[in-house]
C-alpha cells in the first residue's frame, strides 16, 4: 500500500531526525503552539461557562457565540489576520482560539448547569457561599464533562496548528506545506501521520489527567 | 463596496456561483455522511461490542488535518471537487455516528415495550420510532457537522483552486486586494450560520411535541446536548 510505504521512508530517513527542520523540532513547534492556544482557550471558556452554568442563564446567548465561533472559517480567519496584523505569533493564535473557545464554553455552561440539584441545595443549606458551591461542589461533578470539552478542543487544535505552516511558521504542518510545493508526498504523509499520533497522545493525556483528578465517587457514579 | 463583490474573471463564477459551489462541496458531503451513519449507527446499536472500535478509528481520522487528506487523496482523485469532499464526508461521519447512537440509545425502554406489544416489527419499530424520538440527537449533530463542513471547505483552495469562497483568499493575496479575503470570510461564516438556523426550523417542523424555541430546553431533552462529538470522545478515551 502506497501510504504505508511513504510512512517508512519518512521515518526511516535519517535526514528528517535533525537539525531546524528536524521531527523533534517540528514536534516541539507544535506542542508550543497547541499548549498556547489551549491556555488562552481555557483561560476565557472556562471562567464564563462556570459561571453562567452556575446560574443557569445565557444558555441563548452562549449557544449564539458557539455558532458564531464554529461558523468562522478557520483558515479564512487566518488570511485574514495575516493581513490585518502581518505576520507573527497572534494571528496564528487568533483563529486557534476562535476554533477552540466554543467546545469549551458550551460543554462547561452544560455540564455545571446539569449537576444533580440536590447536592447543591444541600450545600446552600449548609451556609455554603455560591463561590464555594461553584467550585467545590459543581465543578467536581462536572469535571468529567469540562475534561471532555476540553479534550475536543485540544484535538481540535492539534489538528489545525497546522495551518501555521501556511503563514511561514512551524510546527507540523511544515511538513504538509511543504510537501505538497515540493509534490513530495512521503514528507506529507509523514506529517500527517505525526499529527494524528499527537491527537492520540492528547487523548491519553487527558485520559491520565482525569484519573488523577477526578474523585473516585464522582467516576463510580458516570 | 462594490470591489467587495467585484470577484476576479480567475475564479470563474460570480459571488452567487461560488456561494453555490461552496455550498455543494459542503453538504453534499454532510448528506454522504448521514446516508453512511445512519446504516453504522444502527449496526453500532445492535451490536454493542462494535460501538468502542468505530469510535476509536473515527477519532483518529478525526484527527488528521484537511489539508493532509486533500494533499494525499490528489494522489488517487486529483485536483477535483472529489478531493475535497471525500474528507468532509468523513469528518461528518465521525460526528454523526455517535450523535445518532446516543439518540437511538436514548428511547426508553418502556416505549420500545409498548412498541412491540403494539405488534410492531423490529424495522418498523426501528423507522417509526426510534428514528423519531432520535431527531433532536441527530439534528445537533448534522448542525455540527454541516457548520465545520461549510468552515472547511476553504482550506480547499491551497489544493490548486477547489475551495470555492476561499480561493478568494489566494486571490486577496495575489491581486493584494483584503477585501476579498473578508468576502470570503464573512460570507462563509453567514451561509453557516443560516445553515445552522434552517436545521433548527427543522427540528422544530420534525418534533412537533417537543416544546419549541430554546427555551423549552430546560426541561432538558435527550437532544439538546450541545456537541455530539463531545460525548463521542468521552466513550473513546475509556
Amino acid at each position: 500500500m502506497n501510504v504505508i510505504n511513504f510512512v517508512n521512508a519518512f521515518f526511516s530517513d535519517s535526514a528528517h531526525w535533525h537539525g531546524y527542520d528536524g521531527i523533534p523540532t517540528r514536534v516541539w513547534e507544535h506542542v508550543q503552539y497547541s499548549l498556547e492556544a489551549l491556555a488562552l482557550a481555557a483561560v476565557i471558556g472556562l471562567p464564563i461557562g462556570l459561571v453562567t452554568g452556575h446560574y443557569g442563564r445565557g444558555g441563548n446567548v452562549l449557544s449564539l457565540v458557539a455558532t458564531a465561533g464554529r461558523a468562522l472559517p478557520t483558515f479564512g480567519l487566518l488570511v485574514v489576520t495575516t493581513i490585518v496584523l502581518g505576520f507573527g505569533m497572534l494571528p496564528v493564535m487568533i483563529p486557534l482560539v476562535v476554533l477552540a473557545v466554543p467546545p469549551i464554553l458550551v460543554t462547561t455552561y452544560e455540564a455545571v448547569r446539569s449537576v444533580d440539584p440536590s447536592p447543591v441545595d444541600a450545600a446552600r443549606g449548609m451556609g455554603m457561599g455560591e463561590s464555594g458551591i461553584l467550585l467545590r461542589v459543581e465543578l467536581p461533578v462536572a469535571l468529567p464533562l469540562i475534561f471532555g470539552g476540553l479534550r475536543s478542543a485540544a484535538i481540535q487544535i492539534v489538528s489545525t496548528a497546522t495551518i501555521a505552516a501556511y503563514v511561514s511558521l512551524g510546527g507540523l504542518g511544515r511538513y504538509i506545506v511543504d510537501g505538497l510545493y515540493q509534490h513530495d508526498y512521503e514528507k506529507v504523509v509523514g506529517g500527517a501521520t505525526l499529527v494524528a499520533g499527537m491527537a492520540l497522545a492528547t487523548l491519553a493525556v487527558f485520559w491520565a489527567a482525569a484519573k488523577v483528578t477526578v474523585s473516585p465517587g464522582v467516576r463510580r457514579s458516570n | 463596496m462594490n470591489r467587495f463583490f467585484d470577484i476576479p474573471s480567475d475564479l470563474q463564477h460570480d459571488w452567487f456561483g461560488l456561494i453555490g459551489l461552496h455550498l455543494r462541496e459542503a453538504l453534499l458531503p454532510v448528506l454522504g455522511g448521514l446516508l453512511l451513519a445512519l446504516p453504522l449507527a444502527q449496526l453500532c446499536v445492535r451490536l454493542r461490542w462494535l460501538y468502542p472500535p468505530v469510535l476509536w478509528v473515527t477519532t483518529v481520522l478525526y484527527a488528521i488535518p484537511s489539508l493532509a487528506f486533500f494533499v494525499v487523496l490528489i494522489d488517487y482523485t486529483g485536483q477535483t471537487e472529489l478531493t475535497v469532499m471525500i474528507p468532509l464526508t468523513i469528518y461528518s461521519l465521525v460526528v454523526l455516528v455517535p450523535a445518532i447512537v446516543d439518540g437511538v440509545r436514548s428511547v426508553p425502554q418502556e416505549t420500545l415495550a409498548a412498541a412491540t406489544a403494539m405488534g410492531f416489527g423490529p424495522v418498523r419499530r426501528y423507522v417509526q420510532v426510534q428514528l423519531p424520538i432520535a431527531v433532536p440527537a441527530i439534528i445537533a449533530g448534522l448542525r455540527v457537522a454541516t457548520v465545520s463542513s461549510i468552515s472547511l471547505v476553504s482550506v480547499g483552495m491551497l489544493i490548486g483552486n477547489q475551495g470555492a469562497l476561499g480561493n478568494l483568499l489566494h486571490d486577496a493575496q495575489i491581486y493584494n486586494r483584503p477585501e476579498l479575503a473578508w468576502n470570503s470570510v464573512i460570507t462563509s461564516a453567514v451561509l453557516a450560520v443560516l445553515a445552522d438556523a434552517l436545521l433548527v426550523v427543522l427540528r422544530i417542523l420534525l418534533t412537533p411535541w417537543m416544546p419549541s424555541g430554546v427555551r423549552g430546553a430546560k426541561t432538558k431533552p435527550a437532544g439538546v446536548r450541545p456537541d455530539p462529538a463531545v460525548p463521542a470522545l468521552e466513550d473513546a478515551a475509556r
